[in-house]
């Protein structure tokens, strides 16, 4: 291809784990990884919502002449003539301990548990504090029920361990509109079993005030 | 907590409706009221166009709000480095036990709340406990229980 | 406002032109009385809770009933914290400069009758040497004070902060005006290029090129630019930044309106952290009299520049001191950082180029305007220029406040000027950095304190917190208690860091029991590998590093409890054991009246027995016990 036409198209051509690879500014490393057929794991990834960087299960290495660092592959920018590496032993340490973190996290979660079974992880050294949990506060059902359906019934409360998913006050919110956006994105399972908590009794709803 | 609380028209009179004044009308209210109801909390949100969900996150997240009624006095145990090098850690475990509360929490009788802070940059005087505006400093639990005593006579 | 302020207040109006400053400053300076006695009472956070203000009063009525001639009223004023904290409350003496220490109201009608009067010091309130137990009379000659160079807080605890004019009179908003008069935004942002000043938050970026890089963000994106003041000092044991926005805000603010200039800013933010404040009052005045008098709104000093400063006050967080984070709370949501692929200083605020510097970064930028960035360049070493202001704190005879220049050794540091742990031994260890940063130990003493030297021995300058160890501080125990804190502190946002350093600390605490293998302690090196790669913001990424430089320095005390199931410094609670010296102990009940589990028994005025199979360990004997006669095994 000439110079002239990469700038036309504004294509950018780096490699990744050693293949040479093309793709238009703005994708992400993500993006371009999977439009060539790599695998790179992902959880709290969706390609209808704006990505927010949260499970680091799509890390990979960048290289950039003496320059190495672990990035997000889902938000890092593409760049001529860098060089990833999706499965590098800086990649591979991050992505087994995440995995073996999350076994005790939500150790009711089969699609976790066969994730980590992929990446060779069966068991984890760590506490789980509840055997039921599923959910691993990707926040996929926040995004969507803010992002795409727009109404914000749910949001993030409370910060580090603590934190969860929730309703304003713990009491089903109002603004939901039952559209069950939450369920179908939710990468694990755990949004089934709460969606009562968040819609309530629907039958009691009057039908005003709820998407704003 | 103020013995006269404004009312809380009276705080979102304070600042513009954006929502960028979410957090010190939350900080106001908290600082008036010594909690956010979800009344307030309703308030705000109309007033600054800010979803009920986000002021939630927001009052959940950051240490310095409560949705729930806090005690008549405060009692803040600092943890800051120098504290805990100097027993900070274990005054903070007496006071458990003496109130019968884990820290962040409020007395049954809403007298006190017993939190413990990271840090409040006064070093020099560690460990340092602060009794509502009272900094005792260098101090010890026999001291601070008798700290609380007095108060609680009052 | 003070005495003098009200009583000199001058009928200013509005600054219209930089000359209209100078002649002010002038004027100010003109009508200074040389020879007025002027008492200066230290109202820092540690003076004021050790009584400052009942000194004061009783100075005031001291001087009243004493019935000074009225001419020479002597004036108290009420300043900013002089940094040597653990000898609060100090009153100095002006002119003379003598220096009083641990005052109490007391001793007030001596002060005045001695002093003003006789024209003598009270010798007992003098600073007596720690090593030659000779009295000094002068601050200056104090070991504390004589090897530092104090310019970022030389005028802290000098002037009234809550007064304008006394700032001025010492010299303030001179840079503004030499900015606004003779030197183009270019001109600023060379002079800070040149300087070689780095940011004093953390990380040490080079402050010039950060402001190069905005500018250049804003000429390809017309719009608002945005200046922000990170007070969000947050590392435990600092207190650097509060100390400079207590008792020298218009520094700040000076410094905020400058590299506003030097951008193309028109409105700016100094965000501060909730647990401050008296700093968030002074500030608060600082804006209005600075807005009164025309330094800060519109067309400032007459040079057609516009700029206003807002305050936002923190709410709690510490990960509100990382940038992403600090945005996210000023722009009213809860502080989650996002990453960081594309710099703030091109999109921060509102998306928007965005230039955040810490207070003690912007409160050297009107020196550096003033004096010349050669001048600066001088100063330290030449990676790392110009002084730093570090915190002394923990096991340290000094405990307070200090600026010395770049590339001090750590010793110096710690035994010149701080005195040397306090009791017969040395320092065992220093944290600097705060959480982020890591442990040295005492062998490491000659390491020169800048930027680069600390970051190669796996430490960090951070805001230039300086916590001292002694014998008797486990490396475990300090390593659990900063990943403790910083588990706290996590957003939660992203994996490797909300459970990465739970599960970091699940190992740590089995070390703590004694438990656990070596082949653990390299597995916890391998997680906290993981946990630097993987974590979305710096509070993730350099949570390690506390633990990280533990073992590389003090792999011996892991390896002790361990193997052995001993905790060398006799602090972990399960393999230590509390037992009472018979020797020691006078049978005075205090323990057995503290014990809340009742397992210590007695008779009156003979030694104590302490059970241990009951004893929980604590340590409300040891605190209640006058003798000494509680010990740990």
């Amino acid at each position: 291809m000439s110079k002239n036409s990469i700038k036309e198209k504004n294509i950018i051509g780096f490699t990744i784990n050693g293949q040479a690879v093309e793709a238009e500014e703005g994708w992400t490393v993500l993006e371009t990884a999977r439009y060539n057929g790599f695998h790179i794991p992902t959880l709290c990834y969706h390609e209808a919502i704006e990505p927010s960087g949260a499970c680091r299960l799509c890390v990979v290495e960048v290289r950039e002449g003496d320059w190495s660092k672990v990035v997000i592959s889902c938000m890092y920018p593409v760049k001529e003539g860098i060089e990833i590496l999706t499965d590098s032993p800086r990649v591979h340490n991050v992505r087994r301990w995440v995995l073996e973190m999350l076994l005790a996290e939500c150790p009711a979660s089969k699609e976790i548990q066969a994730l980590a079974a992929e990446y060779g992880v069966s068991s984890s050294r760590f506490a789980s504090v509840d055997k039921e949990n599923q959910c691993m506060l990707c926040g996929l059902c926040v995004r969507v029920c803010n992002e795409i359906v727009g109404v914000n019934a749910i949001s993030f409360a409370s910060r580090g361990t603590s934190k969860e998913i929730a309703t304003p006050y713990k009491v089903p919110s109002t603004a939901c509109v039952a559209c069950g956006s939450c369920v179908t994105v939710c990468p694990t399972g755990a949004m089934q079993a709460r969606l009562d908590q968040v819609r309530g009794d629907i039958s009691q709803r009057t039908g005003h005030g709820h998407a704003h | 907590m103020k013995e006269q609380a404004e009312t809380i028209d009276e705080i979102l009179d304070r600042y513009p409706g954006e929502p960028r004044y979410l957090i010190s009308l939350l900080q106001d209210i908290q600082a008036e009221h010594g909690y956010i109801s979800r009344e307030a909390m309703t308030l705000v949100c109309g007033h600054t166009g800010v979803p009920l969900s986000r002021a939630w996150a927001a009052s959940t997240f950051y240490k310095s709000f409560s949705v729930e009624p806090r005690g008549e006095h405060t009692i803040k145990v600092c943890l800051g480095t120098a504290c805990h090098l100097k027993g900070g850690t274990r005054l903070a475990e007496g006071l458990e036990r003496e109130l019968g509360v884990k820290s962040g929490c409020t007395t049954k009788d809403l007298r006190f709340s017993l939190d413990t802070v990271n840090c409040l940059g006064a070093c020099a005087l560690a460990p340092v406990v602060v009794l509502d505006e009272e900094y005792l400093p260098n101090t010890n639990s026999k001291k601070v229980k008798q700290s609380i005593k007095r108060l609680d006579a009052e | 406002m003070t005495q003098q302020s009200t009583a000199e207040k001058l009928d200013q109006s509005r600054l219209n032109s930089t000359q209209d400053l100078l002649s002010l400053t002038e004027s100010i300076r003109g009508r200074r009385d040389e020879k007025r006695p002027v008492i200066i009472v230290c109202h820092g956070t540690g003076c004021l809770a050790n009584g400052s203000p009942n000194v004061a009063e009783a100075l005031r009525q001291a001087i009243k009933e004493a019935g000074i001639a009225a001419k020479v009223v002597p004036q108290i004023k009420t300043t900013g914290c002089h940094g040597f904290c653990s000898r609060g409350p100090l009153v100095i003496m002006q002119p003379a400069g003598i220096f009083y220490q641990r005052v109490q109201p007391d001793d007030a009608q001596e002060i005045i009758q001695a002093t003003l009067v006789e024209g003598r010091p009270v010798e007992r309130l003098l600073y007596e040497d720690t090593k030659t137990g000779e009295r000094i009379i002068h601050d200056y000659e104090i070991p504390f004070y004589k090897h530092q160079q104090r310019i970022v807080l030389k005028n802290i605890g000098k002037i009234d902060p809550t007064d304008i004019y006394d700032t001025i009179g010492a010299g303030g908003y001179l840079a503004l005006a030499k900015v606004l008069s003779r030197m183009s935004p270019a001109d600023v942002v060379s002079a800070i290029e040149t300087s070689g000043l780095r940011g004093r938050g953390g990380a040490g970026f080079p402050t010039g090129r950060k402001w190069a890089s905005a500018v250049a963000a804003s000429k390809k994106r017309p719009g608002p630019v945005y200046v922000v003041v990170n007070g969000d000092e947050g590392d435990p044991g600092a207190f650097m930044d509060r100390t400079v926005m207590e008792g020298d805000p218009h520094a700040v603010l000076e410094g905020l309106i400058i590299g506003a200039y030097a951008v193309g800013s028109n409105q700016g933010f100094m965000y501060v952290r909730a647990e401050y404040p008296l700093a968030i009052k002074h500030l608060n005045i600082a804006i209005e009299q600075a807005r009164e008098l025309g330094l800060l709104g519109k067309n400032i000093l007459g040079s057609g520049f516009d700029f206003d400063v807002e305050i936002a006050r923190g709410a709690g967080a510490f990960v509100c001191g990382e940038s992403t984070a600090l945005f996210t709370s000023i722009e009213g949501r809860a502080g989650e950082p996002r990453p960081k692929y594309i710099r703030s200083v091109e999109e921060g605020l509102w998306g928007r180029p965005t230039v955040l510097n810490n207070v003690e970064t912007w409160a050297n930028v009107p020196l550096i305007i003033e004096r010349g960035a050669d001048w600066y360049k001088n100063i330290g070493v030449p990676h790392s220029t110009g002084t730093k202001v570090f915190s002394l704190v923990g096991k340290i005879a000094n405990v307070g406040l200090v600026e010395v220049p770049m590339g001090i050794p750590l010793n110096r540091l710690i035994e010149e000027i701080g005195g040397g742990t306090p009791g017969a031994g040395r320092f065992k260890a220093v944290q600097t950095g705060g959480p982020s940063g890591g442990c040295l130990p005492y062998e490491l003493g000659d390491v020169p304190v800048d930027f680069d030297s600390l970051t190669k021995a796996g430490s960090m300058m951070g805001s230039g917190g300086m916590i001292v160890m002694d014998e008797h501080d486990c490396v475990v125990d300090v390593a659990r208690y900063f990943l403790r804190f910083l588990e706290e502190e996590s957003c939660g946002k992203c994996l490797p860091c909300r459970l990465g350093l739970k599960a970091m600390l699940e190992f740590l605490n089995r070390f703590a029991r004694g438990e656990g293998s070596l082949e653990d302690l390299a597995e916890l090196e391998n997680l906290a590998k993981a946990v630097q790669d993987g974590s979305l913001c710096a509070l993730g990424g350099s949570a390690p590093n506390p633990v990280l430089t533990t073992i590389r320095y003090f792999r011996d005390e892991y390896e002790a409890h361990i193997k052995e199931k001993r905790c060398p410094a006799g602090v972990c609670k399960d393999l230590i054991s509390y037992i009472i010296d018979p020797e020691k102990c006078t049978g005075c009940g205090a323990c057995a009246r503290s014990c809340p589990q009742g397992c210590i028994t007695g008779e009156k005025k003979k030694p104590h027995n302490l059970d241990p199979a009951q004893c929980i360990r604590c340590g409300m004997c040891l605190d209640s016990c006058k003798f000494s006669a509680v010990v740990v095994r």
